[in-house]
């Protein structure tokens, strides 16, 4: 698929030329910059731009953290407190780097919801959605790491929890545990390592982002109708979009600064708000914290993990199926990653031939459901490991599973779609109406 | 135009409800009407001033504040005494181990508040932080954005919630508290009414001094609430107006490509 057609960069004065036969640096800038965009994407569109503002925030105050940490067991806690209390202005940098990766999970849960709901992962978009899940998964390693380093109670024992979900791999699993930690418990070696790939990860992902943007700009966005930018002329490709630079530049800004006021008024106000009061206890392997509870943005997918116990049928028979080697704690670890795996293969398990959800009666319901199921899970994952949250959990589980596995096939089949706009254009101006209509001379 | 994005944030305030299932502590604890709570929520100096002299006088016998840095007494935001009182405080009241020396000297505003291990009770640098404390009334946690963190109230609470029933068990004392997860706390009632004289004068019954000392402590926690607080009124004051301009630009930029709007 060639992309949309439009107006290319042409080198004007002798400099221009002279760099562009060397290096057409400017002319990718120009076309990346100024890509038709479809004109009726909705406020849905702007959280990627919260995104790319996110990981460079992340960055950014991360680089000048790191000038002032110290990632020694012994030092680490002293060392977030120096910079909360020494550091010209550390109080704030740590305050946004901390409440940073909360945005950027609510940003993140709130676009992977937006493309689930307008197909955006369907054809011709599967790598684009593939290489966001891969981010969606380092993002995830990332904030773990992150949050081990200050070295607080809830750092060490989310820690031990964590890494101990490689323990439960048959076989291998406790080799593999022991690597991973670099040594037989979260230690001083766990935490350098942790802030070895804390540093790393952002700048991997910072790759994949390009990936990721590359990708969709060879494919074109998606918009709120599923209906692909005629592509037939430049002209008919102008009627469908307007170029990316000014246009969506400044609505995605006036989305971004109205989540940075809500933003920054937690940073202010409430910094402690999505913290847990435990991670303000030095880190102490001899005492173990009453409730061991995740950062809020792991809860959903903590909640699968703990909803397989050993009285659960499915892993009842998985277990004699497999002769014991899936115990219930494996089978937890496989239902926690399988989760994610299965939102993955959504480009493959979604049948219909309409992309947005929008024309799709039945398929709003269930994905209404599914954001339910999400925030049910999130609340399940907080809650103990007793009755009647496990019953809960273990429903909240299987909807999700069933969402992709067994809805999305098929309600491609059983569903009638409504009647989809024959172009964007004709969606645009339904909602706006025609220029030359509706502005008579004046 | 604003629906989505009221959608969106509204969206975003329901993801988070991590923190208050997060709270544990079965313990009781009261509201109190602290100077430092909500948006715009301030020290009051002499509050601290005075919840420096309990925790000196009382406090510091068993339990240590190594995280904090004598020197920030004199702070901006903080207690505010002046750098000589600061330093004639610290010489009074501290000795601290000089690794060059191989001995004890007085301390120095340069130094930190001695760690004290003494009868194993906890350090309190960040005490009132480390506390789930007083979550309520407002639903989703965001008590945090009008009543503040919560921590200071669970001190407070914990000093004045000793019902005065104790039990002895494998040699140690534990005596009832209404505060105290599990209702059973080692330490014994350490302030009473009239415990600490105020040079003014000040009121120096138990609630006061609880009260006065948690003050004191919320500070030792978050010695820059004050800066944040400033720094969070100026952002917001400063992304709102940047909004409406965007709101503005926006609208204007957009106005030559859509007709009246229809639907």
């Amino acid at each position: 698929m060639s992309g949309i057609p439009h107006d290319h960069y042409e080198p004007k004065t002798g400099a221009e030329k002279w760099l562009h036969s060397r290096l057409p640096i400017v002319g990718l800038l120009y076309d990346t910059i100024m890509i038709p965009t479809p004109k009726n994407l909705n406020w849905w569109w702007i959280w990627g731009i919260v995104l790319a503002f996110c990981l460079a925030l992340q960055i950014v105050t991360g680089i000048v953290l790191v000038m002032h940490y110290t990632p020694h067991v012994d030092l680490a806690f002293a060392s977030v407190e120096h910079i909360m209390r020494n550091v010209n202005g550390g109080f704030m940098i740590r305050y946004l780097h901390a409440n940073g990766a909360s945005l950027f999970f609510v940003a993140v849960y709130i676009h992977i919801f937006r493309g689930l709901f307008y197909g955006s992962y369907k054809a011709p978009r599967e790598i684009t959605w593939i290489v966001g899940m891969l981010i969606y998964l380092m993002m995830m390693g990332t904030a773990f790491m992150g949050y081990v380093l200050p070295w607080g109670q809830m750092s060490f024992w989310g820690a031990t929890v964590i890494t101990g979900l490689f323990g439960a791999i048959p076989l291998i699993g406790e080799p593999i545990q022991t690597w991973l930690l670099g040594g037989p418990a979260v230690d001083n070696a766990t935490l350098n390592r942790f802030f070895s790939l804390h540093y790393l990860l952002p700048f991997v992902i910072a790759g994949l982002v390009i990936v990721h943007i590359w990708a969709f700009h060879t494919t074109g966005n998606n918009n709120p109708t599923g209906v692909e930018v005629r592509r037939g002329s430049k002209e008919e490709a102008k009627k469908d979009t307007l170029p990316f630079w000014p246009y969506f530049v400044i609505k995605d800004f006036l989305g971004l600064a109205v989540v940075l006021l809500v933003f920054w008024a937690i940073v202010g106000f409430m910094p402690n708000y999505l913290g847990h009061p435990d991670n303000y206890i030095e880190a102490n392997p001899l005492q173990t914290p009453a409730h061991i509870v995740p950062e809020w943005y792991f809860l959903p997918f903590y909640a699968i993990l703990r909803a397989f116990t050993s009285e659960v049928w499915v892993v009842q028979i998985a277990s004699f199926v497999t002769g014991g080697i899936v115990d219930a704690k494996f089978f937890g670890v496989l239902a926690m990653f399988g989760a994610i795996a299965v939102m993955a293969l959504a480009p493959w398990l979604d049948t219909s031939r309409v992309r947005s959800g929008k024309y799709r009666p039945q398929f709003k319901w269930w994905f209404l459901l599914l954001v339910i199921d999400f925030f049910a899970l999130m609340w399940l994952g907080a809650m103990p490991a007793e009755e009647p949250y496990a019953s809960f959990s273990l429903i909240a589980s299987a909807y999700w599973f069933g969402y992709f596995l067994v809805i999305l096939p098929l309600l491609g089949v059983i569903e009638k779609p409504d009647a989809i706009p024959a172009t964007i254009e004709e969606d645009f101006d339904s909602h706006y109406g025609k220029k030359s209509e509706a502005t008579p001379a004046e | 135009m604003f629906k989505n994005l009221v959608t969106g944030a509204a969206f975003a305030l329901a993801l988070v409800p991590a923190a208050v299932f997060a709270a544990g502590g079965e313990g009781h604890v009261e509201d109190f009407a602290f100077s430092f709570e909500g948006p715009f929520g301030t020290y009051d100096q002499n509050q601290l001033q005075r919840g420096l002299q309990i925790y000196t006088e009382v406090c510091a016998a068993c339990h240590g504040l190594k995280q904090v840095p004598i020197r920030t007494l004199s702070d901006e935001g903080g207690p505010g005494l002046p750098a000589d009182q600061v330093r004639a405080y610290a010489a009074d009241n501290f000795e601290v181990f000089d690794a060059e020396d191989d001995d004890f000297r007085p301390a120095e505003p340069t130094d930190h508040f001695p760690e004290n291990n003494g009868v194993g009770a906890p350090d309190l640098s960040l005490m009132a932080k480390s506390r789930a404390g007083f979550h309520g009334p407002y639903g989703l946690g965001l008590n945090q954005l009008f009543k503040g963190i919560g921590g200071a109230e669970y001190i407070a609470s914990l000093l004045i919630g000793y019902t005065g029933e104790t039990k002895d068990e494998a040699g140690t004392t534990f005596y009832e508290n209404t505060a105290f997860p599990g209702g059973w706390i080692s330490m014994a009632p350490p302030l009473s009414d009239e415990q600490v004289e105020f040079i003014d004068g000040h009121a120096n019954d138990l609630h006061h001094l609880a009260e006065d000392v948690s003050a004191f402590l919320m500070w030792t926690a978050e010695p820059k609430m004050m800066a944040r607080k400033q720094a969070g009124f100026v952002g917001v004051l400063f992304l709102a107006v940047l909004s409406v301009l965007l709101y503005l630009t926006n609208k204007r930029l957009w106005a030559p490509h859509k007709g009246k709007k229809t639907s």
